[in-house]
């Protein structure tokens, strides 16, 4: 059985005058233990993903319809006191910016202890020492000190690794994990992710990576989802769709990545932009940028479907595919 | 600092802390705020161990002589060699009466503002997180509040008191009523300010994290909001202390503060205020320079505190 299953998850926002739809009927599952990439543009979605599967949406932004299995109890349905049970417990997310995720006011020691012991019941000696071996886990040196120190104290990559192990402290199942290097500097990033890859590994804990990074995500994860304006257009086995992307959205990011331009080249960029939510195209939502368009894809919303090795919602696919196939023989 | 963090052993103190930290510093270079500390401790000092220091016991009616009284100051012609700043109207030595009036003003202020604070923070931080209906209700309960005047609000308040329960039941619990009338008259001071900082300060990520961590909407409210919330509070609480004191005394003087049986500063001015004109000036001139230089030093800390929790000034 699979850890988390989403089924046509519907997030809309209630503006002053209209209600627009962020997110629109996305459904994925993620097996116990399995990483999980979801990338997409800036506005795709993936943050507000995020945080729907803690049921964490604020105002005002609501659930409008789907559901979300997390072991079986579904998470939209959940009261305030399950919730809470959950957020923190069995499931843990960790945030862009590692710079204003910890409280300033409070020490580390308190931030970890007080965390540990809002949700188990123990002696604020033992919460130490917990939060000791997970420090040490995420490779802090000396972690007695670090307890005592505040956040400021901290570089950003110590910090990082500090909230990592805040997300670990519970054990939980299932860690989101927001872009968490976006805000570090490269050689950092590495760090920080090896890490957490170890980390997933080793205590069989799920990850969704949220990122518009495809370098990380190829590393990182097992599957990925592409997301593109509030629907997932492309999901499968990571391998395949870094190699063989089938969606014409997709391509077109793995073609304006930095390595696939020669140098003294412009980079093959998508043209256009998202599309705002209230102003969503009628039919692909992609089909303004798309050169594959038909009127058919002006016209109707793609269904996603098996094809090849993955899921993909396009009109287009096998014309795309065959033309493909056609230039390759003549070439 | 970094030898510190260098060799663990030596755990510095809290009040070293305090010293060495930010505030301590700019606190020992800024002579208008250590002159300010120093006129506000000894103030504060000899006000409450008033009983230790006064020579007589001005509510004790069995040390009073009528005889004594507008007996002036030491240094001036006539004057008795006991009393060093002289004598009141009613025989009492006007350095005990200054000490033990003192003594009720600064308890009445501190007691008031603790009241301010305590409902404005309340109010302030649920409006804040809570937002929607209850923020919008609360507000504007703020405003119609701040509508009416303290001093208006504390006249009507205390006059009627003063009706219902009779003089002698009032004036025995006259610092009680004085402290919830300026406490509950001035909480929209501090319920506005917090409201602001709040919604500030729910935006950010920490905030985010501590609700992903699974806490209660108390818990990140009262532990994780308000601490970051502080400096805002620090600085009107300096302020509102020296306005609680001008309140309290500016009641006491029109009479519907603390009776002239136990007199604070705005009352013993109040009392002197008669004989002003018959030469007996210290009556109201003496414990008028105490609260002036006692509410200037506290707005000058106050000033000096909000220079330095000034974020736009320093960032930490």
């Amino acid at each position: 059985m699979s850890l988390l299953s989403v089924r046509d998850l519907t997030v809309k926002f209630a503006m002053r005058d209209q209600t627009v739809t962020a997110l629109n009927g996305i459904s994925f599952d993620l097996a116990k233990g399995e990483r999980l990439g979801i990338v997409g543009e800036s506005g795709a979605g993936k943050s507000i993903t995020g945080f729907s599967l803690m049921n964490l949406l604020s105002r005002p932004g609501y659930i409008d319809s789907g559901k979300i299995l997390f072991d079986g109890e579904d998470v939209v349905q959940m009261n305030n006191k399950k919730l809470r049970n959950l957020r923190g417990n069995r499931m843990a997310m960790i945030f862009q910016d590692p710079m204003v995720t910890l409280n300033p006011v409070l020490t580390i020691g308190q931030q970890m202890i007080e965390t540990l012991m809002a949700h188990r019941k123990l002696s604020r000696e033992e919460a130490r020492q917990i939060a000791i071996v997970k420090l040490r886990e995420v490779y802090i040196p000396s972690p007695e000190e670090r307890l005592e120190q505040y956040p400021h104290e901290l570089s950003g990559g110590m910090r990082q690794r500090i909230i990592i192990a805040i997300a670990l402290l519970l054990d939980p199942q299932l860690i989101i994990a927001d872009e968490p290097t976006t805000a570090l500097d490269v050689t950092i990033q590495a760090d920080i992710m090896e890490l957490m890859l170890e980390l997933c590994q080793s205590n069989q804990v799920g990850l969704i990576l949220i990122t518009h990074d495809l370098g990380v995500v190829s590393q990182m994860t097992e599957r990925t989802l592409v997301m593109y304006a509030g629907r997932i257009i492309e999901s499968g086995r990571t391998r395949e769709i870094i190699n063989d992307p089938q969606h014409p959205y997709t391509q077109g990011l793995i073609n304006a990545l930095p390595q696939q331009t020669l140098p003294g080249q412009r980079l093959k960029q998508i043209p256009g932009n998202m599309p705002g939510l209230v102003s969503i195209p009628a039919g692909c939502a992609f089909n303004p940028r798309c050169k594959y368009a038909t009127d058919f894809c002006r016209s109707r919303v793609p269904e996603t479907e098996h094809y090849g090795k993955v899921e993909v919602a396009c009109h287009e696919v096998q014309r795309l595919n065959s033309d493909e196939d056609r230039q390759e023989a003549q070439a | 600092m970094s030898t510190e963090t260098l060799n663990p052993k030596s755990e510095p103190s809290r009040w070293s802390r305090a010293w060495n930290s930010n505030m301590g510093y700019s606190f020992r270079r800024n002579p208008v705020a250590v002159v300010s500390m120093i006129v506000f401790l000894l103030i504060a000092v000899a006000s409450f161990l008033a009983p230790l220091i006064a020579p007589y016991d001005p509510y004790d009616p069995a040390q009073i002589d009528i005889m004594n009284s507008e007996y002036p100051p030491a240094w001036i012609n006539g004057s008795l060699p006991g009393f060093i700043l002289g004598t009141d109207d009613q025989g009492r030595d006007l350095w005990s009466t200054i000490l033990y009036g003192t003594r009720l003003s600064l308890l009445i202020g501190i007691c008031a503002v603790a009241l301010q604070a305590f409902l404005g923070i309340s109010i302030g931080l649920i409006a804040g997180y809570v937002g929607g209906r209850l923020d919008s209700l609360l507000m504007r309960l703020a405003d119609i509040q701040l509508s009416f005047s303290t001093l208006m609000v504390a006249i009507i308040f205390l006059a009627v008191t003063q009706a219902m329960f009779g003089t002698d039941t009032f004036n025995k619990y006259a610092v009680v009523f004085l402290i919830a009338v300026i406490g509950v008259a001035e909480w929209p001071q501090y319920a506005r300010t917090v409201r602001a900082t709040v919604l500030a300060e729910k935006k950010k990520e920490y905030v985010d994290s501590a609700r992903v961590l699974g806490f209660g909407p108390m818990r990140i409210m009262v532990r994780h909001i308000l601490p970051n919330s502080l400096s805002p509070i620090f600085v009107i609480s300096t302020v509102q202390v020296a306005n609680a004191i001008i309140s309290e005394a500016s009641l006491s003087f029109l009479g519907l503060g603390m009776p002239p049986s136990q007199p604070s500063l705005g009352s013993l001015i109040s009392s002197g205020f008669d004989y002003i004109f018959s030469g007996s000036w210290w009556i109201t001139a003496i414990p008028g320079v105490v609260l002036v230089v006692l509410v200037l030093v506290i707005n000058l800390l106050g000033d000096w505190m909000r220079d330095v929790l000034n974020p736009k000034l320093y960032k930490g």
